[in-house]
Parts: structure tokens; sequence; C-alpha cells
């Protein structure tokens, strides 16, 4: 579990967090919602360490993370997997390497062989077991985000971090992401927070959504809540889908048409 | 000025604590070593040969004096180059070829993302990215100055040879008449301070690359720019106080 506590950020005098308090739990898949400089992708970097907040406290299962010893803060940061948006594949290394490199780093004890079938398994697991030779600027965006959440959960990551995982990529190899990072988080019990603006992705994974607005969390609550959500602000931002208008559309025409939508798998959307 | 100074002394910091282990960085060394030395062997070999040949077809344009014995020409070519014209030549070549890649590879590792992931798997990016990047350059750029002083002397004994402006006797009298050994000592201390200076300044410059790719130029630019200045300043300085 992680847990936010007032966090605070401003950059050159203007506020882009202001105190922020949430918790991300265990098994679940959070989701931090919001339009576009909300502050979303800097709550992630505070969260992860790559930005220091000016204020306020991040906890890592009863761990304190911010201004703690160095030491501390790296043995934190070794649990941490994290999906970049550009993926952040090393452009030196095959796929297969890709994969390898957190394992190498971070766990030393490990022999070859057993590094071998760690890799393979991962690389099994989001689908890409033939691909190990390729060099990332050989595959597609969707694959580059698979080889992204096989490098975050080889080392057996504890939390998972997930940076608009859906970026630039078409509806169903998003969708096909979504259920990915979904599974996994249920399959090995981890925390995972998902950056997110794709309302596909919060009908289909958002077992916790955190919606931020000018720096500030105005709502959360679940995927089965968000639709009868009355903060205005997340109102306007969900029905600003062209997609969810539309449903909306037919939800006035025929009675629990939206409630109906929101509650069914997205494929058969 | 002073705030950039003293960046890049953090940053010289930051590469020297929470090391990575001896055998990921070692491994890293030796894959910069050929990076930096191996694949600059053809620039400084093509650059050395002809800048020794120049150096001796205009230093015999130069001596018409009858007094003067030509196997002046060859000493003189061997002081030059092995003074001056091997290490801080090669050098400056050295920062335009070593420096902008150094400085184009981390500022686009920089941009996308790559050194953040780096950073959030718990590994200090710096002395995984700069510190074997610094150390190869320090190994490589004394034998690529070496390498620079026999092909020198070689070109110049070529073309004089070739054009008729000296004998290969007097060529190689002139090598041998009065040689100082500290002259070579003086030349390796050289190429290790300038390696430093290229490899570090590039590296400084393209770790803390931000925005999108036209800056990633910039960064390339401003590290050779920088480097070439820092080697001459150092050029100074090291002979004012060894020589």
């Amino acid at each position: 579990m992680i847990e936010i506590h007032n966090i605070q950020k401003s950059f050159d005098g203007n506020p882009v967090l202001r105190g922020i308090n949430c918790t991300f739990e265990t098994g679940k898949c959070n989701l931090l919602l919001g339009g576009s400089g909300t502050g979303k992708s800097v709550l992630l970097q505070c969260i992860v360490g790559l930005i220091k907040p000016d204020l306020g406290s991040i906890t890592f299962d009863g761990t304190v993370f911010t201004n703690n010893k160095v030491d501390i803060r790296q043995e934190i940061r070794r649990k941490i997997g994290m999906l970049f948006q550009g993926s952040a594949l090393f452009d030196s290394m095959t796929v297969y390497e890709n994969t390898e490199f957190p394992l190498k780093m971070l766990t030393p004890e490990m022999t070859k062989e057993e590094r071998r079938d760690r890799v393979e398994f991962c690389l099994k697991r989001v689908g890409l077991e033939n691909a190990g030779n390729k060099m990332p600027s050989e595959i597609s965006g969707g694959m580059k985000k698979r080889v992204g959440i096989a490098r975050a959960i080889a080392p057996n990551c504890t939390y998972l971090f997930c940076d608009e995982p859906n970026s630039g990529l078409d509806p169903a190899t998003s969708i096909k992401i979504d259920e990915l990072i979904y599974e996994i988080t249920h399959e090995y019990n981890i925390t995972t927070v998902v950056i997110t603006h794709d309302m596909n992705s919060v009908v289909e994974i958002g077992d916790h959504i955190i919606f931020l607005h000018k720096g500030e969390k105005l709502w959360d609550g679940n995927k089965d809540q968000i639709l009868n959500a009355k903060v205005p602000e997340l109102r306007e931002f969900i029905f600003s889908s062209s997609l969810v208008r539309a449903a909306k559309r037919v939800d006035e025409e025929s009675e629990g048409g939206l409630e109906a939508l929101a509650n069914e798998p997205l494929s058969e959307v | 000025m002073v705030k950039t100074f003293g960046s890049f002394i953090l940053f010289i910091q930051s590469m020297l604590v929470r090391k990575e282990r001896f055998a990921v960085l070692w491994n890293r060394t030796i894959d910069e070593c050929i990076l930096i030395g191996t694949d600059s062997v053809f620039i400084v070999a093509i650059v050395s040969a002809f800048i020794g040949a120049v150096t001796c077809v205009q230093i015999s344009y130069n001596l018409v004096s009858p007094l003067i014995p030509k196997s002046t020409i060859g000493y003189m070519v061997r002081e030059m180059t092995i003074l001056e014209l091997a290490p801080t030549i090669t050098s400056i070549v050295l920062a335009g070829k070593v420096g902008s890649s150094i400085a184009g590879g981390l500022g686009t590792m920089r941009i996308t993302e790559q050194v953040a992931a780096l950073e959030v798997m718990g590994i200090n990016s710096a002395s995984y990215l700069v510190l074997p990047r610094i150390v190869a350059a320090i190994l490589m750029f004394p034998l690529l100055v070496i390498l620079a002083m026999l092909l020198s002397i070689l070109g110049g004994y070529l073309a004089g040879t070739l054009t008729g402006a000296i004998s290969a006797a007097e060529y190689i009298e002139g090598i041998r008449s009065d040689f100082i050994p500290y002259n070579i000592t003086f030349a390796l201390i050289k190429s290790v301070v300038f390696a430093f200076l290229v490899s570090s300044i590039s590296a400084f410059k393209g770790y803390f690359t931000e925005g999108g790719a036209l800056e990633v130029g910039a960064a390339s630019t401003g590290a050779v720019t920088n480097s070439i200045i820092a080697i001459l300043l150092a050029d100074f300085v090291l002979a004012a106080i060894l020589l």
C-alpha cells in the first residue's frame, strides 16, 4: 500500500500539486485520472522519487520514502517497476536484454540460467516470447509497451507504475495493454498506479480512481461509481469523451443504457 | 558561470557515490573503450599522418638557409608533434567525434526517459552511464596520442622523402637528435587531462539535456565547443606549470 500525505509541489512559484492526500491499495489498479496539466505526471514522479516534493510524505507499506536515508530509498526503488509513456527501452539492447537488464543489475545472485528462465517467463507472459532478438526500433508501439511491462515485472516488483500506457496506441491495442496491466496486478497482488485520461481504461481497469483537477484531488471512487459522480469538473471530463457522450444519448433514449454500458466489458462494447 | 561550475562539481561527485558493482562498471568501461578508442583509430590516423606530412613540408619550405642542417626538419617535426600537435590536435579531433557522441547519446537517453528508467530501478545513472565513459576516455586518449605521435613522424618521413625535401638518413638523424624523454611524459599527462575534460564536459552537457531533438543537437554542439575551449586553456596552463 502506498500512502500519500499532503504532497505539495510548485515550479517557479506556480503550484502544481496542492496538498494531495490519497492511498493506493495493494492488489488494485489505482488510476490517476485528469486532464492534461493537472499534475498527474508530477505526482507520479514525486512518488517514484524522480522529483522531490516541496512538502508532504509518501509511505510505501509503512516505510517513509520522502526525505529518508538514501539506502532506504534505494531499497524501496528496487521494488518499483515502471512503464514509461514512451516505453523508455534501452535502444542499444534487444528486447531480451532490456528485460534481463534489471535482473542483471538488481539481483547479482541470480545465475545466468535463472535469469534466462525469468526473462523467458516474463516475455511469454506479455505475449512476446518470439521477439527476444528484436531491437526496440524493430517493434511496434504496442510491443514496446509490452516489453516495458515485462521489464517492470521481471525483478518481481511490488509496485507497478504506468505513465499513460495507452498513449499512441490504437483502441484495440490499448484494451489489450489495459487487460495485461489488470491481470498482472491481480495475479501478483501488486500495487499498481496508472496515469490515464482515457475513459476506456477507467471503465476497464479502474479498481480505484483518483480524479485530479488543477493540482487538487477532487474525487475518488471506483469504476462503478464514476459515471454517477456529482463533481462538476469530473462530469465535464467524463462527458467530453465522444464515446461516453454517445452512450449518454443511448441512456437518454433507452432507460438504464449507460449503466448497462458501464458494467459491460469493453471488448463487447 | 559559477552555478554551472558548481553543478559540474556536484555531477562529478554524484558519479563517485553509490557506485555500481565493479563487474558492471568494468564491462561498461570495456564497451566504451571500443567506442572511444578502437572506433577513433581511423580518424586519428588520417589526421595525424597528414599533420606530420604538412609540418615536414612547411618546415622544409621555410628552412632555406644552407647554414641550418636538413636534419633540423626531422628534429622540428618530432618536437612539434610530441609536444603539441599529437596530444592537442588529437584531443580536439576526439572532442568533435567522441564528445558529440557522448553528449548526443546521453541527451537522447535523457529525453526518451531512459535515464529516468535507470533512476527508478534504483541505479545511479551518473555512475552507470558516465563513469565508464570517463574512465574509458582516460585509458584510450593516451594510446591514441601515442599512435598519433608515431603516425605524424611517419607522415613527415614519407612526405619529406617523397617530395625530395629531405633524405631518409637526414630525417632519421633529426628524429634521434637531442631527444628529451620527459616530453613524452608531458604529452601523456596532457592527454589524460584532455580526456577527462572532453568526456566529463560532454557527459555533463548531455546528461542535463532538457527538451527534444533540437536541444540534443544544441547539447552536442555545446559539448564540442566547451571541450575545445577547455582543451586550449588546459594546454596553456599545463605548459606553464610543467615545462
